[in-house]
């Protein structure tokens, strides 16, 4: 028998073919479980793909509209759940800005510290999760290790593992422990050692680069102009971190470098986010030897701004004297009074640029909360770069493009 | 800080902008609606101003306080420039039931989804977007939840509930409990 | 034979013979989940069947994404309305015997988000074993929901039931105490 000869075009054969329709999600284990994608497949090629995102909506926007100013903190842990703190400094810097007031430095090193903690365990879990959906189960369990590290100091520091709550408008809800410094420092360098285990492990294993390389490509001008952020837009080459963009808290004053990548693949986003970590921890440590710096006793030393109208007074007060029981009254009951006016603050989140459109009509309820979440942003990109592809290949470029529910549905 | 683009607006389009403000470092200029994508496109193309990353488009319903006499629904648009690094909010007002504006698709990609879920939470169409269909709700929903007039635990349930089993478990009842909204000033229909 | 109608889902079935007991004890170590994991309590979910907290010890720890081959239906975080139906026709494809679990706040009654968008709790949509509260729940309360799941299974009994915070044993706070002490004064 000959062999067929195979180079023919598909509009030759004797019986056309149309596109199959294939869904993927809602509840699919590659799909973080909340997207849905509904593909047009040629064989295993995608020639079209329809991303429905919104199984997630849960109204955060408008629960934020029905409480008072402070309320809407634990919203916001639940936005980019992997990275708790990130979303909390983001809300409460934006709410600062409309009041126009400066938190003392104690605080805002404690939040460049958690927040940086935070990026950690995101990018900890987002390329655990790549790892593991490309096959590989032990970079995914060392990194949850890891996780489970970071989340035991965190947990001693505000209370919760994972949905910390933990910053107020104007500083932070109390002090750090006062091991917090050594037990971090402790930790950085066992941080390394496990990404470097897991590089050792993954980077050179033709499996996992062939996988990732030169899959899931995205152009930088199409990034820019989808609104693309973090480390899908900085994986395309275009070099803008917030942090150093507009630096804000203390990212000034710390020397740390930002990764970007050449080819917008997801080997480029795997590693620009195994760099972030390594960046994190020098950040971590130098924010460390700046929070020992501060004098014990000065107007820096505090952890909340010295305004009654804002900061919560201590239990003490509130128990013992009438200012405190009706300053505690207010605050709680009406909430903060932000003057009216509307602002836009960013900051960096785990996921990229991460925005709190605030719009206030004066008193103590928002009239709109705004978030911009950089998730909803990359997974618009997600289409493009998937098309074109093989069905295989959605798996890492999903996975890479850290899609997290909470802050792409709101 | 970003001045310039305000500048340039106010050159190109004159009466078209209706007003400039700066409030706590962020540039705003006003524009009409019908100059809203010419507006937008001038600060993509424009050479000083360069505006080519598309950061956010979202509405304010400002049903129930005194802006809404210039129009009921604000749309803002915020685009930035990468390599200038100056940002500036474009904002524009639309009126009634059923407002529509020109969609920005064509200047910036990324706001496509973004103008999806403003007509999804607010109602609001744009002229010449290629697919404005729900996004973030089902398309049974009817209403669009983030306007004031929509009550927050209006919930429309895809599944039938099961017998037994009634909207709000104990310890609070459907009229017992202590609203969320504290301010007595703000009376919003249908709303606990 | 037993009470065969018992084991599905009657109001207070209980087993009564040997094999009914049998069957119980080799169902409850060897569940197979399909964690249809939606929010947050997701990244619970990975840390209780991850090293520190381990599924496995449990024989718990097999996930399943198909509903054909799974017995326990993990229902992990915010169900929204739009998610509904489909978590409805997971748990119809699912075979008997077949148990649910609401990990989380949002699964079990919908949690803070009071409002359009969210099912009040997924017992308003499908029938429910055992809740474990908490926003999310720490994984020793996930453990102590699955425990509680298991020893149901092994009595056959299909009341729903919920974790409940347990009293400290006796000496537990002389314990801790000094675990506290000793926490303050560690310089790692």
């Amino acid at each position: 028998m000959e062999p067929i000869e195979a180079n023919f075009a598909e509009s030759e054969l004797e019986l056309p073919s149309e596109p199959v329709g294939l869904n993927m999600g809602p509840s699919h284990p590659a799909m973080h479980g909340t997207i849905r994608m509904v593909l047009k497949l040629d064989g295993e090629t995608v020639v079209g793909v329809d991303v429905q995102p919104g199984y997630l909506h849960r109204g955060q926007e408008k629960m934020g509209e029905r409480g008072t100013w402070q309320q809407f903190f634990p919203y916001t842990d639940r936005l980019n759940y992997v990275s708790p703190m990130l979303n909390n400094v983001g809300y409460a810097m934006a709410v600062e800005k409309l009041l126009g007031i400066a938190v003392p430095r104690k605080a805002q090193i404690l939040r460049v510290i958690h927040g940086e903690l935070s990026r950690i365990t995101d990018h900890l879990t987002s390329n655990g999760a790549v790892a593991m959906e490309l096959g590989a189960m032990t970079p995914f369990l060392w990194f949850l290790k890891v996780r489970e590290w970071i989340w035991e100091v965190q947990e001693a520091e505000t209370g919760a593992r994972m949905t910390h709550s933990y910053l107020r408008i104007g500083g932070t809800a109390h002090p750090p422990t006062p091991n917090f410094v050594g037990t971090v420092r402790g930790l950085m360098p066992r941080v390394l050692d496990t990404v470097r285990e897991v590089e050792a492990l993954l980077l050179r294993n033709r499996i996992f680069l062939d996988r990732t390389q030169g899959v899931g490509c995205l152009d930088r001008k199409l990034a820019a102009s989808m609104g693309a952020s973090g480390p899908v837009l900085r994986s395309a080459g275009v070099d803008y971190d917030v942090r150093k963009d507009k630096p804000y808290l203390t990212y000034g004053e710390v020397d740390f470098d930002v990764p970007v990548g050449t080819d917008g693949d997801n080997y480029d986003r795997f590693m620009v986010r195994l760099e972030e970590i390594r960046q994190s921890v020098r950040i971590i440590l130098q924010s460390c030897d700046l929070l020992e710096k501060i004098e014990p006793g000065s107007p820096d030393d505090a952890v909340g701004v010295d305004d009654a109208r804002i900061t919560m007074p201590d239990k003490h007060a509130v128990y013992t004297t009438i200012e405190g029981t009706i300053r505690h009254f207010k605050l709680v009951m009406e909430g903060i009074q932000v003057p009216a006016g509307e602002i836009y603050q960013y900051t960096e989140g785990g996921n990229g640029e991460l925005g709190f459109f605030l719009a206030s009509r004066g008193g103590g309820n928002p009239w709109r909360i705004r978030v911009r979440g950089p998730c909803f942003f990359s997974l618009q990109c997600c289409a493009p770069m998937i098309t074109h592809g093989m069905i295989g290949d959605i798996v890492p470029t999903f996975g890479s493009i850290n899609m997290i529910g909470g802050e792409c549905d709101r | 800080m970003a001045k310039i683009l305000l500048d340039r607006l106010k050159e190109q389009f004159g009466d078209d902008v209706i007003a400039t403000s700066s409030f706590r470092g962020d540039e705003v200029a006003e524009v009409k609606p019908g100059a809203w994508k010419d507006a937008a496109r001038f600060l993509r193309d424009d050479s000083s101003c360069q505006c080519d990353y598309f950061v956010d488009l979202s509405a304010v319903d400002n049903l129930g306080c005194a802006e809404a006499e210039k129009g009921r629904f604000e749309v803002y648009v915020i685009v930035h420039s990468l390599g200038r690094k100056h940002r500036v909010r474009l904002i524009t007002r639309v009126d009634g039931n059923e407002p529509i504006l020109d969609s920005l698709v064509d200047v910036y990609s990324g706001a496509n989804w973004q103008e999806r879920e403003c007509y999804d939470m607010f109602g609001i169409r744009f002229r010449g977007h290629p697919d404005l269909r729900r996004i973030l709700l089902y398309e049974e929903f009817q209403g669009h939840p983030l306007r004031k007039d929509y009550a927050a635990n209006k919930s429309q349930p895809l599944v039938p509930y099961r017998d037994g089993t009634f909207d709000k478990l104990g310890p609070f009842l459907a009229d017992e409990g202590m609203p969320f909204n504290r301010s007595p000033s703000r009376d919003i229909p249908g709303d606990r | 034979m037993g009470n065969v109608a018992a084991v599905q889902g009657g109001s207070s079935g209980f087993f009564t013979t040997t094999f009914d007991a049998l069957l119980g004890w080799a169902r409850k170590y060897s569940l197979f989940q399909y964690p249809f994991a939606t929010a947050c309590c997701g990244m619970e979910f990975f840390a209780t069947a991850g090293p520190k907290y381990d599924l496995a010890r449990f024989g718990a720890e097999a996930p399943r994404f198909s509903p054909r081959q799974s017995d326990v239906l993990w229902v992990v975080g915010t169900i929204s309305q739009r998610q509904a139906p489909v978590l409805k026709r997971i748990y119809e494809q699912m075979l008997e015997p077949k148990w649910v679990i609401a990990f989380g706040t949002c699964a079990s009654c919908g949690g803070f988000y009071d409002n359009y968008a969210t099912v009040p709790g997924i017992d308003k949509i499908i029938p429910c074993d055992v809740y474990v509260p908490g926003c999310p729940p720490r994984p020793e309360a996930v453990l102590d929901g699955l425990m509680l799941l298991m020893d149901k299974i092994g009595r056959g009994d299909r009341t729903p039931a919920m974790v409940k915070n347990t009293a400290l044993p006796e000496g537990a706070g002389e314990h801790l105490e000094r675990l506290y002490q000793l926490r303050m004064k560690e310089t790692t």
